[in-house]
């Protein structure tokens, strides 16, 4: 479970890889124009003398963000996020059952979702959903307080009259669930949940 | 040699075999330069954006064999965006118009299309030989395309490449007249394929010598093929995963014995212990194993099977090995020249896997080692200082160690010593990955040291601009820098800037070079593209937003004679 892999991440010695802001973290804390000779009076956070301050010490779990327990969940694959790292090709990644693909930042997995009438926009990860039953269950989750249902009764439409769109890599407004699930994650850039309406037009096409 | 006629230089030129001999032959005179260009037969092309496929083939209107690379190598690790470039389209196009007697081609990290493959199959008569190595954007049904089209094809080599899968159909599409196969890889295919097609292929193919099959063959269906196939050479098995209690299995077991030229094994995708026993009966011949792909088989299996392999010259595993199995490869695989251990469990806490030991035990008792990739959890200085004394003739050397900037265990000590005595020894070293803690002296070691380091993986390593120059300053005969995660910024990148028309190209993702050192450098340097990938979803936001103290998230920078690319996407800059 997650939360066990969790467990052994903090128990081992070395500090593992943080989350994927480590590398512009890192050089915001130091001044790396040493190459003109003022070396030692570089910012750094080990002692001075020191050749380096070694870059584990500065590997620090994510202060500040919020540690919902979405983020926990993720913390475990915190790891894996950092870009292409470990140099392992995705042909080999792939070709182990049940191993999890790395949640990379590259091909969409965090996508934005806007719903029509909501104030503010949410961003999701494809990835952490198996397929479009529980995407549709997290996006009902997630935009609850917005009352969906309420949103489509006060249009005239009957209760749960809403459509999940998409953007896909073409640019083009797709109605979510035609393609299979592997096709749809990869192709996705944002969704936008529409009113009944408005989307009745798009299933008109079938 | 002016007094020569012609058809002598180009008979003498015949010996010329190397790109580089060939290419240097030919700038010693006019007269050479046409003899050169028409006797031509083989070009390399290793950065497709570095000139335009119509030039390449109007200038050797002769030629039977092309290969190009596309896309970048940090492509494979997913830091190049899908869709950033690598078209083999225009080369098939011109290659059709210009050379029709093109017999091979062979393409790496492109984009192909099925009507590429088409074009391809249609276009060339004698067309004997297709590799495609990490491609992407095509289908089964180009396959059939080229099943169906290209008589007389000899070699379909398919390797690691992403193929969507339309159907099982496109082995028939081979006609009842094609007995000319010599090598089929289709291992990287994620569907079914046709057995009783696969079968009937094999059979009528008399001079069949390489065979990889996908995962989805069976047993039972690899089995019918072993029947056919006694003279394999090459064989990938296919899913190799069959109750022990079957007919099959029995069957299996018998079939290996008869193959007496059987040399390289690979596949197992599924294999059980119980299953590999099967070949045991061919490991005394064989020079290559590759069992990176079957995590099923553990230390002690791989151990029984290793122990039998001494004449094995290349082997690649996963570190479930572990040091002890490394031990038994050190202490039996006398020949062995080449050694990849990949990791199993890429995100747990590191169960058995390899250590520097394993590394010491392997430096020590095979003395031929010259190519290694090895991912491990940790290394030491002293380790790496004794794999050095012990091994001077690497020429390829890749550690990863998996935790980025990990220092020495025992010492808590940067790698650079290790890292360092690696270079001075390995005098012919061409390919170096570097990994673990390293700060610049490391990269002063690379610049003073590595004369014929050809290409250098940088990741998460150095202290300043220092380390960059250094490596820019001394490798003389570098051709491909790729940096990651780096504190090198335009300082570093702007030192130097002769050095990129030397070599291919300079990869930059995560360091800290701005948009102005990258202008700076596209002034100075008319000759490089100098690109920018911005993926930032707010593009308008960025173009408006345009300081040049902005640092950059990507950057590749390549020499040219082609220009800018026209084929670029939005999210790609040519300053």
């Amino acid at each position: 479970s997650p939360l066990q892999q969790t467990q052994s991440y903090s128990s081992s010695q070395q500090l593992r890889t943080g989350p994927v802001e480590f590398p512009a973290r890192l050089r915001e804390m130091e001044d790396v124009k040493g190459s003109d000779g003022l070396g030692d009076t570089e910012l750094r956070l080990g002692l001075p003398g020191t050749s380096t301050a070694t870059r584990s010490a500065k590997r620090a779990l994510p202060e500040g963000d919020e540690e919902s327990h979405d983020e926990l969940r993720r913390t475990s694959a915190a790891k894996a996020q950092v870009v292409g790292w470990p140099p392992i090709r995705s042909y080999r990644k792939n070709s182990f059952p049940g191993r999890k693909v790395e949640a990379e930042a590259a091909a969409g997995l965090y996508v934005k979702v806007s719903m029509d009438g909501a104030p503010y926009l949410r961003k999701i990860d494809l990835g952490v959903y198996k397929g479009y039953k529980e995407l549709r269950e997290g996006l009902d989750n997630m935009f609850k307080c917005f009352s969906l249902a309420e949103l489509s009764r006060r249009e005239g439409g009957s209760g749960s009259e809403y459509a999940i769109t998409y953007e896909d890599k073409d640019g083009d407004l797709m109605l979510v669930g035609d393609v299979p699930w592997e096709m749809f994650i990869s192709s996705c850039k944002r969704l936008r949940i529409m009113k009944g309406s408005e989307a009745r037009g798009l299933n008109s096409r079938h | 040699m002016t007094y020569f006629p012609e058809e002598v230089v180009e008979h003498i030129f015949d010996f010329v075999g190397s790109h580089r001999d060939r290419n240097t032959v030919s700038t010693v005179c006019k007269a050479w330069y046409q003899v050169e260009r028409l006797s031509r037969r083989t070009v390399f092309v290793g950065n497709c954006y570095a000139i335009r496929p119509e030039r390449v083939m109007a200038r050797f209107p002769g030629i039977k064999s092309l290969s190009v690379k596309g896309k970048p190598h940090f492509a494979d690790f997913n830091l190049v965006p899908y869709d950033w470039g690598g078209f083999a389209l225009p080369w098939i196009e011109a290659a059709a118009r210009r050379c029709p007697g093109l017999e091979e081609l062979r393409l790496k990290r492109m984009v192909v299309t099925d009507d590429g493959l088409e074009l391809l199959a249609r276009s060339f008569p004698n067309f004997k030989s297709l590799v495609l190595i990490s491609c992407e954007g095509f289908s089964t049904d180009g396959l059939a395309a080229i099943a169906t089209y290209c008589r007389g094809l000899r070699e379909l080599d398919l390797q690691e490449n992403e193929v969507e899968d339309h159907g099982c159909q496109w082995l028939s599409f081979f006609p009842d007249s094609c007995t000319s196969l010599v090598s089929l890889n289709f291992g990287c295919l994620k569907g079914e394929v046709n057995g009783g097609a696969l079968e009937r292929l094999v059979a009528r193919c008399p001079n069949l010598r390489s065979l990889k099959l996908n995962r989805a063959v069976s047993v039972e269906s690899l089995n019918k093929i072993l029947a056919r196939a006694s003279h394999l050479v090459d064989l990938g098995t296919g899913s190799f995963a069959v109750d022990h209690r079957t007919d099959a299995y029995h069957t299996l077991m018998n079939s290996f014995p008869k193959f007496k030229s059987l040399r390289n094994l690979s596949g197992f995708w599924d294999a059980s212990p119980c299953c590999l026993r099967a070949v045991y009966p061919v490991c005394t011949n064989l020079t290559v194993l590759n069992l990176s792909y079957a995590p099923a088989i553990q230390g002690d299996d791989l151990i029984k099977i290793i122990c039998l392999c001494f004449k094995l010259q290349k082997l690649w595993v996963l570190d479930s090995i572990g040091d002890k199995g490394l031990a038994v490869v050190a202490s039996t695989c006398k020949e062995l020249q080449e050694l990849r251990v990949f990791p199993c469990d890429i995100y747990g806490a590191g169960t058995t896997s390899v250590t520097e030991e394993g590394l010491l035990a392997v430096s020590s008792g095979c003395p031929k080692l010259n190519s290694l990739l090895y991912f491990c959890y940790q290394m030491t200085n002293a380790a790496l200082i004794t794999v050095a004394k012990n091994c001077p003739h690497f020429t390829r050397f890749r550690l990863c160690i998996l935790d980025p900037g990990k220092p020495d265990p025992v010492t808590n000590q940067p790698l650079d010593e290790g890292f360092g005595a690696i270079v001075r020894s390995c005098k012919n070293l061409r390919r170096l990955s570097l990994s673990g803690l390293l700060t610049d002296q490391v990269f002063l070691y690379i610049g003073m040291y590595a004369e014929h380091l050809e290409m250098l993986s940088i990741a998460f390593a150095g202290d300043s601009d220092k380390g960059m120059i250094y490596v820019l300053n001394g490798c003389k005969n570098l051709r491909k820098l790729e940096i990651r995660d780096c504190p090198f910024g335009d300082i570093a990148l702007l030192k130097n800037v002769a050095k990129y028309e030397t070599m291919r190209s300079l990869w930059m993702s995560s360091c800290d070079i701005t948009l102005g050192g990258c202008k700076a450098l596209a002034a100075k340097m008319p000759r490089l593209n100098v690109e920018i990938i911005n993926e930032n979803e707010e593009t308008d936001e960025f173009e408006e937003n345009l300081s040049d103290l902005h640092k950059l998230e990507k950057i590749y920078v390549y020499r040219t004679v082609a220009g800018p690319r026209n084929d670029a996407p939005d999210f790609v800059w040519t300053l």
